[in-house]
């Protein structure tokens, strides 16, 4: 049944289009927020680009950019939107999951999990 | 320059680069790197991941426009992210490993790549292929809204797409690009897929693509929450508002003087990755 698979397809696309455009607004709004707090209280001071040092470790992952969210500190909040930023196209790859599962199509849930592997190892485990 | 005067630089000049990205069709992603990297002095790694994210933020913004449009197949993009993010994991993890000026020398390359592709002609010839058995096997073919119902496409070339592919991701998570020029030459030449099917796939498939070494780069360090903050904000409100009034616009004339400007900072790219300076 040709059309209804493209039909379904369609539904499970506008879905997902609407995800994305959520979590980019969500994700552009925790980094105005964190911004103005940062630019507040550090916005006078010079800028410091220029060498490349790494950020610290607290911002390098999930639980450090939580606990620097958690005690209000700016460039913690605008991390915490940046990671709801990656996460999104991440959503939207664990949604089709679903979607493919519902149309029994097997071969497409396993490509997009092997997709979603890559993008868990990459977030969770590549440093 | 204190922190406050550099963010609204680098705000304002990203929303020019997003602006001018999106009614170009070129993507802002492109002048980015070499934009914070040659004008602002910024370190290229943290320049790289600031554009990598502002990527994710253009591509996921403009997908629900998209994919309204009913043209986006979202078989063959999946498919073919297998390829762009495994190319974006070795991508990432060669960004580490390679000299920065090996890296402003590959990217003031790729630049004059972008600027030669985005002067040829863009529209294609109808064109009618047979099915191709493995297409078919894996159900890439498809259809998309036409003025007298759907019409229904075949895929080609799957394995040189694939690989032309994972190129692109390779490129992506080694320079902080969303290679959408590379990702629709491999579905639009290689894979005889018709252009407007290859340019919104491909849109879907850049933030995925980028989301895959932007979890690397944030591991390692590379995204700097100060640098990225302007960035992000005046790459997305350059795109949206570029999305709104594209119709409006000449982009012949945009087109000629972005491919102008591209030409110009990969020559600059090369001269100073070359030199050492960067």
């Amino acid at each position: 049944m040709p059309s209804r698979r493209s039909w379904t397809d369609q539904k499970l696309e506008n879905i997902l289009g609407n995800l994305l455009r959520a979590g980019v607004l969500l994700s552009a709004l925790v980094v105005s927020i964190g911004g103005v707090i940062y630019l507040l209280r550090h916005g006078r001071s010079p800028i410091d680009f220029r060498v490349f040092r790494g950020e610290p470790a607290d911002l390098r992952d999930v639980h450090g950019i939580i606990r620097d969210t958690v005690a209000l500190q700016g460039r913690g909040i605008i991390q915490l939107g940046l990671l709801l930023l990656i996460a999104t196209p991440v959503a939207r790859v664990a949604f089709s999951i679903f979607g493919f599962a519902e149309e029994r199509d097997w071969m497409y849930v396993l490509f997009t999990l092997s997709v979603f592997s890559i993008l868990l190892y990459s977030l969770l485990g590549a440093a | 320059m204190t922190i406050v005067e550099f963010s609204l630089l680098v705000c304002g000049s990203s929303l020019i680069a997003g602006l001018v990205g999106a009614l170009t069709g070129l993507g802002g992603g492109v002048v980015l790197v070499p934009l914070l990297s040659l004008f602002f002095k910024v370190d290229i790694r943290y320049a790289i991941g600031a554009s990598l994210v502002s990527v994710i933020a253009t591509s996921s913004g403009a997908a629900a426009a998209y994919v309204k449009e009913g043209f986006s197949n979202i078989r063959i993009g999946m498919f073919l992210e297998i390829a762009t993010t495994l190319g974006a994991l070795l991508g990432a993890h060669l960004a580490a490993r390679i000299s920065t000026h090996a890296i402003a020398t590959v990217f003031g390359v790729v630049l004059l790549f972008s600027a030669y592709f985005s002067r040829k002609p863009r529209s294609q010839p109808d064109r009618e292929v047979p099915p191709d058995p493995l297409a078919t096997r894996l159900r890439l073919n498809g259809s998309f809204p036409d003025a007298d119902g759907a019409r229904t496409y075949n895929v080609q070339h799957v394995p040189t797409g694939w690989a032309v592919m994972f190129g692109a991701g390779a490129l992506s998570g080694l320079l902080g690009i969303g290679s959408g020029a590379m990702k629709v030459l491999a579905m639009d030449q290689a894979m005889k897929i018709p252009f407007k099917v290859s340019t919104t796939t491909s849109n879907f498939m850049i933030g995925v693509t980028a989301a895959a070494s932007a979890g690397v780069y944030l591991n390692r360090g590379y995204i700097d929450p100060g640098l990225v903050m302007p960035v992000m904000l005046g790459v997305l409100a350059g795109s949206l508002l570029g999305a709104r009034i594209l119709i409006k616009v000449h982009t012949k004339w945009l087109r000629l003087g972005f491919s102008l400007v591209i030409v110009l900072l990969a020559v600059e790219m090369l001269y100073n990755g070359l030199s050492g300076r960067i």
